[in-house]
């Protein structure tokens, strides 16, 4: 069989199996369709949560953007987890113990105010579009792999199978789902990650093989990673190069970030008990931390993999692998298959039939490059998202695993559009719709509208996922800065403070306007290429990049909230009870419907 | 009717109490997590490059894989503590 065939087997079974349990377990009412009836274990939750977590940001995006850049990049790891330990200790059993459905249900009763309600509702949107954008990029690199078509043909594609895949079931079909998929993603990440850890330092825990001793050499395979980059004039890979402000900044966003984002917060709602919440926060890292764990060392192996594929012969003294030998060996078959999504390419600028991979930006190997006729590097695109994907190829492992990852791409993004469309549609037809614009609107009629919604946000995502503004995990780090500006300070506020109604919707405003801004003049307007004033390499103020801001996003919202709520009157008495009461778990029955 | 105020007015009491005591918590957990990403994984790498770790140092291992571990641990100490909190203050759920 041939890898097409194996690729297309592997996805095709991982997709009947999920259609399977969505119509198993179909949502029937809309309380099952948003928060599955409250009849999920906290292991279980954790496990969906996970799923719906780990999009393709993590699973396909992530490692390549730790392999290429090395220490500066572990931002994305601390930052996607330290997230869980703000959502278990300042909102989850709070949360819960509130008892709605939406995040913007808390935030409209709690700030006692339609008007906070829809601004909560804008927020959501924005930040959950953007995020979508983040995995429609993903989406067309996987299917463009696996289908061996161009991305922007594997996006179109994908977007195709999204939409039909989010319009089958609510939450509870998702939830089942979703404990499937993290299953087929976890064993898709971690198994060729043990094949090649094993590979290169004989340790089968990927985690630990990363601090081990490199097999080939019995040096460190870190201080030979190190050595291998830096002879070919790239920064070395533990190092700290980057702004250390700006590392500070981005981490803290994409942690606050991740405890503002509604499809996660949503599954808070969906545990038995304020106790379990608190649980279920902490077993959903575990099942997330066993993706993130495995990351940096997938990263750094994969580097090591590819470093030494272009240089075959022992560095720089051995000569550049040549034009014949990607042509021929099958072991650099995985090139040519990559070329053909068009997110990797080779060219021999100075025609001596050899591929010199190299950092033409550095001075000292510029000199290197003139003492032997190179004209520049000729490894000319390598996109950072083919990296997690063409890994298990590039190791040479078995057919099968190759098509195991290609479902695990998929499985992950997949999953979280899924969650995030549905996030989008409740908060339309559930909050905007039935909460403000038509109460007396009809099950069948939110729930019709809840489809239109999502219909609405896919095809946005999509063509703006044509020209996306970043990487895959870049982009949705984008959308974690708008959550992290907008709905966590919020919610913090609600729960903590007595800030009331102006404060909270004056700083729910401010903080998603600057945000927005500064990632507009940044990426363009509404991310359309060519529009935009200034570059993350040089940014508006010092060194904060775009992806950075949703930390200062989020001081300007708190400012704001409190500077206008102190000169405005206190909170209503019935609110301050409803705020004791959230700070209680005594009492919390099961969620109340408006 | 004047034991029911009592009563009600010592509830509150005890609310109080177990709202500051949840606070502290939070506050300590919150400490240990900055201290292990921003501070071991970021800040203070230069002063912790002295305790390698397989191939490069402590602060590295902190950013890549120690502050993951740590977060864990603590979501897992704050959900233990607080459900026995819940319990001394008697304002767990039925």
């Amino acid at each position: 069989m041939d890898q097409f065939t194996i690729n297309l087997a592997f996805v095709g079974a991982s997709f009947a199996l999920y259609i399977g349990i969505a119509i198993w377990a179909r949502a029937g009412s809309t309380s099952e369709f948003y928060a599955a009836g409250r009849g999920v274990h906290p292991v279980t939750n954790g496990m969906a949560t996970a799923a719906d977590w780990m999009s393709a940001a993590s699973f396909i995006s992530m490692a390549g953007l730790i392999a290429f850049t090395g220490y500066d990049n572990s931002t994305f790891l601390m930052g996607w987890t330290g997230g869980y330990v703000l959502l278990a200790l300042l909102l989850a059993p709070y949360l819960r113990k509130f008892g709605k459905f939406t995040v913007s249900e808390f935030i409209g009763d709690r700030f006692y105010s339609p008007t906070a309600r829809i601004v909560a509702v804008i927020c959501l949107i924005v930040a959950s579009t953007t995020y979508v954008i983040g995995q429609m990029t993903g989406v067309g690199v996987a299917f463009g792999r696996f289908l061996e078509v161009s991305n922007t043909t594997g996006l179109l594609i994908g977007a195709c199978v999204v939409f039909a895949y989010a319009v089958f079931g609510g939450m509870k079909g998702v939830t089942y789902t979703q404990v499937a998929q993290y299953c087929v993603l976890i064993m898709a990440y971690t198994i060729p990650a043990i094949f090649i850890s094993l590979q290169l330092t004989g340790n089968p825990i990927p985690a630990l093989g990363l601090f081990g001793d490199h097999a080939a050499s019995g040096e460190p395979l870190l201080a030979k990673l190190d050595a291998i980059v830096r002879e070919l004039g790239f920064n070395e890979y533990t190092a700290h190069h980057s702004d250390t402000f700006n590392m500070v900044l981005f981490t803290l966003s994409l942690m606050i970030g991740t405890a503002g984002l509604p499809h996660v917060i949503m599954r808070f709602f969906t545990v038995p008990r304020v106790a379990d919440a608190r649980w279920s926060a902490g077993w959903a890292l575990v099942f997330i931390a066993l993706l993130y764990l495995t990351a940096p060392a997938v990263g750094a192996m994969a580097r090591l993999n590819i470093t030494e594929m272009m240089w075959p012969n022992g560095g720089i003294d051995g000569g550049a692998v040549t034009v014949q030998q990607i042509e021929n060996d099958p072991q650099y078959d995985w090139m040519a298959t990559w070329q053909k999504t068009g997110l990797l390419a080779w060219e021999d600028k100075n025609g001596d039939g050899a591929i010199q991979y190299y950092n033409d930006k550095n001075a000292d190997l510029q000199a290197v490059a003139e003492a032997n006729g190179w004209v520049g590097n000729e490894l000319t695109k390598f996109n950072r998202d083919i990296l997690v994907l063409a890994n298990p190829e590039i190791a040479n492992l078995p057919g099968w695993v190759i098509g195991l990852v290609a479902a695990g791409g998929l499985a992950a993004a997949l999953s979280t559009a899924a969650g995030l469309l549905l996030a989008i549609s409740s908060a339309v037809s559930h909050d905007l719709i039935k909460g403000s614009i038509n109460p007396q609107i009809s099950e069948k009629g939110e729930l019709l509208s809840a489809r239109i919604a999502m219909a609405v946000a896919i095809a946005v995502a999509t063509y703006l996922g044509l020209n996306p503004p970043g990487f895959a995990a870049q982009t949705v780090a984008l959308a974690f800065g708008l959550a992290a500006a907008s709905i966590f300070p919020a919610l913090m506020m609600g729960i903590f403070t007595k800030v009331n109604n102006k404060g909270a919707v004056a700083g729910m405003l401010a903080g998603l306007i600057v945000t927005l801004v500064y990632i507009f003049l940044h990426k363009g307007w509404l991310f359309i290429p060519g529009t935009n004033s200034f570059t993350d390499a040089d940014p508006l103020l010092g060194t904060v990049k775009s992806t950075s801001f949703g930390a200062i996003g989020a001081i300007v919202n708190f400012a704001v909230a409190f500077i206008v709520s102190k000169s405005s009157e206190a909170i209503p008495a019935e609110i301050e009870e409803l705020v004791e009461s959230v700070r209680i778990p005594r009492g919390a029955g099961a969620a109340q419907d408006h | 009717m004047a034991d029911q105020t009592t009563h009600a007015a010592h509830t509150a009491k005890a609310d109080k109490g177990y709202w500051a005591a949840n606070v502290r918590i939070i506050l300590v957990s919150l400490v240990i997590w900055a201290v292990v990403s921003f501070g071991f994984g970021i800040l203070l790498r230069p002063a912790l490059s002295g305790i390698r770790v397989g191939g490069s140092d402590l602060g590295f291992w902190f950013a890549q894989q120690g502050s993951i571990l740590v977060f864990l641990g603590l979501i897992f100490f704050y959900a233990f503590r607080m459900n026995k909190l819940d319990r001394e203050f008697g304002v767990e759920e039925e």
